[in-house]
């Protein structure tokens, strides 16, 4: 149904190495718009360097990323503001964007945190920062959302929220989206495409065939194939300790 | 009371203050200040530089710190050395050259306390056309890159995903600092600085909430410690640099009192 759409983002076999070791290899997808595509992945896959890759942060990548909007917003998984910079919630949501009071306003209420406007962003929980993060990266209305683990140290209830706002976003805004996430739950049932990665792509596709996979059962084990369906099927390889692949 | 060469040196000094105070929170935001000492060192090397092959002062000063910036870049590719490291080795080794180019210099009448702390006799006409044509430049290239060079200040990553090319901004960036340090050594001396972008900007930490706010109580601390600088060096003699900074740390040590009242009054 969303074929029509114009394409926002195009990955096509890229990679990167940082002193000869790969991060990531081989990974090809792409993102139209309404369409929210999400990388799965043990720790240390390569699922925030693959978001880094599309949204063309190294200098130096093997294969080729086609970017079709500049209109980006970013979640990354780890930002730290230096105690040395003084800035309040209301300065952060401008950093790349000229918004109006009203639209900052309208930002900050869909993540539920406008009474912070003019708190100190040192003085933020977790939680209430990742909710400021999100709100500055959908206020200057993006045709690409990137969100790398963006409700980490948000409480249940919250959780559940956001994640109906990112769905909400990608269906009115028409706006596609690159999401890392670790809530398997959520990634099943909200994503229209997912790729599974661990040093490279194990496999990809639809939510209700990934699970069915057997390299998703062997990242994922037994119990997140129960997210949808079980399935039986054989491995054509496994994995070492240090990610590396072994053909069977 | 007021002489022609002091009000030369006070319309300097102002001049100054106004640059090296949104300069110098950039400087502290991005933790610069030994970057910014390192450049200082080098001045001196650039100054030699310019007796010997008779260039203007404040050209050869500026040549040198841009070279050393691309070298320190082009070391930072080839070493695992870390950067401080880095600084120091180019700091202290272009202060060395220059000390010692000094030395073959013996026809040249060469004021180096003048240079390393600050001279307001020193200060000409055209001193001060540079540094207000100068400051002016500056200032008016830090308003139009202002927004990605914070946004590349606050996140490098978010910076660059969401277009904002922070490489060439902090390339921009280093080569405002080394244009402030080549017009601003003849009045606060070489070694002296480098204080004058950190402390204004470190007093006004203290007491700011916003980067706005911060930028604007640095230049009113900087202009503050060139007046107060100024006037008690002409009043015991002083030399203008050290007397300058000094007032600026005084300045700097209120804020610490104010720092505490404000945050007891907020419990």
């Amino acid at each position: 149904m969303e074929n029509k759409n114009k394409v926002l983002l195009k990955v096509e076999n890229a990679g990167v190495s940082i002193n000869d070791k790969s991060l990531v290899k081989g990974v090809s997808f792409e993102i139209k718009q309404g369409e929210i595509v999400t990388l799965i992945g043990p720790n240390g896959s390569g699922k925030s360097t693959t978001a880094k890759i599309a949204l063309g942060i190294y200098k130096k990548i093997d294969g080729k990323v086609k970017k079709y909007t500049d209109k980006i917003g970013y979640v990354p998984q780890k930002i730290s503001i230096d105690w040395t910079l003084p800035i309040r919630v209301l300065d952060f949501m401008t950093l790349t964007e000229e918004l109006t009071q009203d639209q900052i306003n309208i930002a900050l209420n869909l993540t539920g945190v406008e009474h912070l406007k003019n708190k100190s962003l040192s003085n933020l929980s977790g939680g209430e920062f990742q909710r400021v993060l999100i709100a500055r990266a959908i206020s200057k209305k993006p045709e690409l959302l990137v969100l790398d683990e963006p409700v980490q140290g948000v409480d249940f209830k919250g959780e559940i929220a956001l994640y109906e706002l990112i769905k909400q976003i990608s269906e009115k805004m028409k706006c596609g989206i690159l999401l890392i996430s670790h809530d398997l739950h959520v990634v099943m049932s909200a994503t229209d495409f997912v790729l599974c990665l661990n040093g490279h792509v194990c496999c990809s596709g639809a939510p209700h065939k990934v699970v069915k996979d057997s390299k998703y059962k062997e990242l994922f084990g037994d119990r997140a194939s129960n997210i949808l369906s079980l399935y039986e099927h054989k491995h054509d390889h496994t994995h070492s300790q240090d990610g590396t692949i072994d053909q069977k | 009371m007021l002489n022609d060469f002091f009000i030369r040196a006070l319309l300097a000094g102002i001049g100054i203050a106004l640059i090296t105070g949104p300069i110098g929170c950039f400087v502290i935001w991005r933790r610069l200040s030994f970057f910014a000492g390192t450049l200082a060192h080098s001045a001196l090397l650039g100054v030699t530089m310019a007796l010997v092959f008779e260039l203007n002062i404040a050209f050869s000063v500026f040549l040198i710190s841009a070279v050393l910036a691309i070298f320190l870049l082009q070391l930072q590719t080839k070493t695992n050395l870390p950067n401080d490291a880095l600084l120091g080795l180019l700091a202290h080794s272009s202060l060395a050259i220059g000390l010692v180019i000094i030395g073959f210099l013996t026809t040249i009448r060469f004021d180096v306390m003048g240079l390393l702390f600050g001279d307001i006799l020193a200060v000409s006409q055209s001193d001060l056309l540079l540094i207000w044509g100068g400051g002016v430049f500056i200032l008016i290239i830090l308003k139009i890159i202002w927004k990605p060079l914070f946004a590349s200040t606050i996140n490098y990553d978010l910076a660059k995903a969401e277009g904002m090319n922070p490489d060439r901004y902090n390339a921009i960036f280093t080569i405002l600092m080394a244009a402030i340090i080549a017009i601003s050594i003849k009045i606060v001396g070489l070694l002296l600085i480098t204080g004058m972008l950190i402390i204004p900007a470190a007093l006004a930490r203290n007491i700011s909430n916003n980067p706005l706010q911060m930028v604007i109580l640095s230049t009113i601390g900087g202009l503050l410690s060139i007046l107060i600088g100024l006037f008690s060096s002409l009043e015991f003699n002083t030399a203008s640099g050290p007397s300058i900074i000094t007032a600026a740390l005084i300045l700097f040590c209120f804020s610490l009192l104010k720092f505490k009242k404000y945050s007891e009054l907020k419990k």
